[in-house]
């Protein structure tokens, strides 16, 4: 069954259509990667998944829920799109960390941050379902508060330790390699669990002896079954981590299909070209 | 005329210095912080509006804003500055300095005021525009897939490093601000200098004395801010 579901996704910058009507379906806890040349809307695509663009037209769902629809709604305010973004995730390739907080603090800013709003959601729920007392409500959710930033701060640490940087802890962004620097970044979203986790070339920025930290993360998170969808250059491992992959070219995708299918396979004639290419240029 | 009755007159004078100074820094700021915002308003009107205003108030002296914002309520029949003066002095009993030498005071006082703050809003707001704009639009990128409000990403994320990089720049604005307020003498306004002019009759030593005091003051200054680009120096962007 359809966990994510993209119909039709059509998306223009003045006079450039650069989604020309994407469909997508991803499989809960599947790993689906993207290729594609440059400017053939890889990036435009997450950028739309995330909420970052709005789609033209077409429409989204996730988990049987109705996120995006185009064609029936004009403008969602603020609200509405920061709970729309928060079922999804998104790494970038400049890992955009936040440079004044430390390691621990880049992780655990953004959940800290939404305890107001959930605390305010606990208490007006204690107020219509329950007889507390206006005092007990207060104590409660003073308690709520506390209990949500042990919570956040324990799985920061513990996010840290899958990421294997737990004695930086206390390190800020420009004290870190760029490999540690996305390793952050990757938990830094994770922290906030999103449905869909995606990233956008989330090694192209980095030395080639550094690749390999980051993409052992990627593949770590595979084994805990989260939902990825990963727009690469590295084609190995595109073809080692992906349950499907999917080759866009000038706005659609051209085929899809498992990394035999697309590696071993190629049926249309532009990713037979679009592989070759990249074959040359790394032989 | 011995050194301490020349030392309590300057300081008189560096008291108006220093309130002209102070008041100006305190209601610029954030008048400028609200100009940035209007020059970049994607409502295209008030941003070209504010850009304009912003280019006038900083193409022209300010020795001429001063004479204008002074003048200009002068040519009404009635002297609205006197009148602002005669309330403070008779009614709230408050002079700057000996009322002869004074001007209009605390009338003049409000119109150098009213300059003053106009004038540093407008150059403080372009600092401010270009210390927000070089922030990458990826630091509020990550914001917003965080699920940050509008408010949250300025505060939280984008705030500090825009002090950190418009920190020189302002350090250099505001040390002129100390030495522009010697403007204001052109209405008459008792700060440090105009009260060092009235010894020049006897000796001039008073006046490389008042410059002592511009000294420390922009001293103290250089030093403040050398301390907290230092403390924002945990973070590279
Ligand atoms: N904000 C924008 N305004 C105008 N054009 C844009 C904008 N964003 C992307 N484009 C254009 O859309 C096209 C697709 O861009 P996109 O970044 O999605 O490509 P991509 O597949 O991610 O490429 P790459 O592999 O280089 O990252 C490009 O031609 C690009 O110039
Ligand atoms: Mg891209």
């Amino acid at each position: 069954m359809a966990y994510l579901e993209i119909k039709d996704f059509q998306k223009s910058f003045g006079n450039l259509q650069v989604l020309k009507g994407i469909n997508l379906t991803i499989n809960k806890g599947e790993v689906v990667s993207i290729i594609g040349s440059s400017g053939s809307g890889k990036t435009t695509l997450l950028r739309c998944i995330n909420f970052l663009e709005k789609a033209d037209s077409g429409e989204m769902l996730l988990d049987n829920e109705v996120l995006l629809d185009a064609s029936k709604e004009g403008k969602y305010n603020e609200k509405e799109l920061r709970e729309k973004r928060l079922n999804f995730g998104l790494v970038f390739q400049s890992f955009n960390l936040f440079p004044q907080y430390n390691v621990i603090n880049n992780i655990t800013l953004a959940p800290t941050l939404l305890i107001k709003e959930q605390a305010k959601a606990y208490k007006k729920d204690l107020i219509s379902n329950s007889e507390l007392t206006k005092k007990e409500i207060k104590k409660a959710v003073a308690e709520f508060i506390a209990n949500k930033k042990v919570q956040i701060q324990e799985n920061g640490l513990e996010l840290l330790k899958t990421i294997d940087l737990i004695d930086k802890k206390d390190s800020y962004p420009c004290e870190l390699s760029g490999g540690q620097c996305q390793r952050v970044a990757i938990a830094r979203a994770l922290a906030l669990n999103p449905k869909v986790l995606c990233f956008d070339e989330p090694t192209s920025a980095l030395d080639p002896e550094l690749t390999g930290e980051v993409l052992k993360v990627i593949k770590s998170l595979k084994q805990k079954d989260r939902t990825m969808i990963i727009v690469t250059h590295e084609m190995g491992f595109a073809k080692s981590v992906s349950d499907k992959v999917i080759f866009m070219a000038d706005g659609c995708i051209e085929e899809e299909g498992t990394p035999d299918q697309i590696f071993s396979n190629p049926k249309s004639e532009k990713l037979k070209s679009f592989l070759s290419n990249i074959d040359n240029k790394d032989g | 005329m011995d050194f301490w009755s020349v030392t309590q007159s300057l300081l008189q004078g560096f008291g108006v210095t220093c309130l002209i100074f102070i008041i100006t820094l305190i209601f610029s700021l954030p008048l400028g912080l609200v100009i940035s915002f209007g020059s970049m308003s994607k409502f295209k009107p008030l941003s070209a509006i504010t850009k304009v205003f912003v280019w006038v108030i900083r193409g022209i002296p300010l020795m001429l804003q001063v004479f204008i914002v002074y003048y200009m309520i002068k040519i009404n029949g009635k002297n609205l500055w006197g009148e602002v003066n005669r309330f403070f002095y008779f009614e709230l009993g408050w002079a700057v300095g000996p009322p002869e030498l004074n001007g209009e005071g605390y009338g003049g006082l409000i119109a150098v005021l009213i300059a003053f703050i106009i004038n540093y809003a407008c150059y403080f707001s372009e600092i401010f525009r270009g210390g927000i704009e070089s922030v990458s639009k990826g630091q509020y990128e990550a914001g917003k897939v965080l699920g940050m409000t509008k408010n949250q990403i300025f505060n939280k994320v984008v705030l500090l490093q825009v002090i950190k990089r418009i920190l020189a720049p302002m350090g250099n604005e505001i040390i002129t601000l100390v030495k522009d307020t010697a403007l204001s003498n052109s209405i008459g306004i008792l700060e440090i200098i105009m009260v060092s002019k009235t010894f020049t009759s006897k000796a001039i030593w008073p006046l490389f004395y008042s410059g002592a005091f511009y000294l420390i003051f922009v001293g103290i200054l250089t030093l403040l801010f050398g301390y907290l680009e230092k403390k924002l120096k945990f973070f590279k962007e």
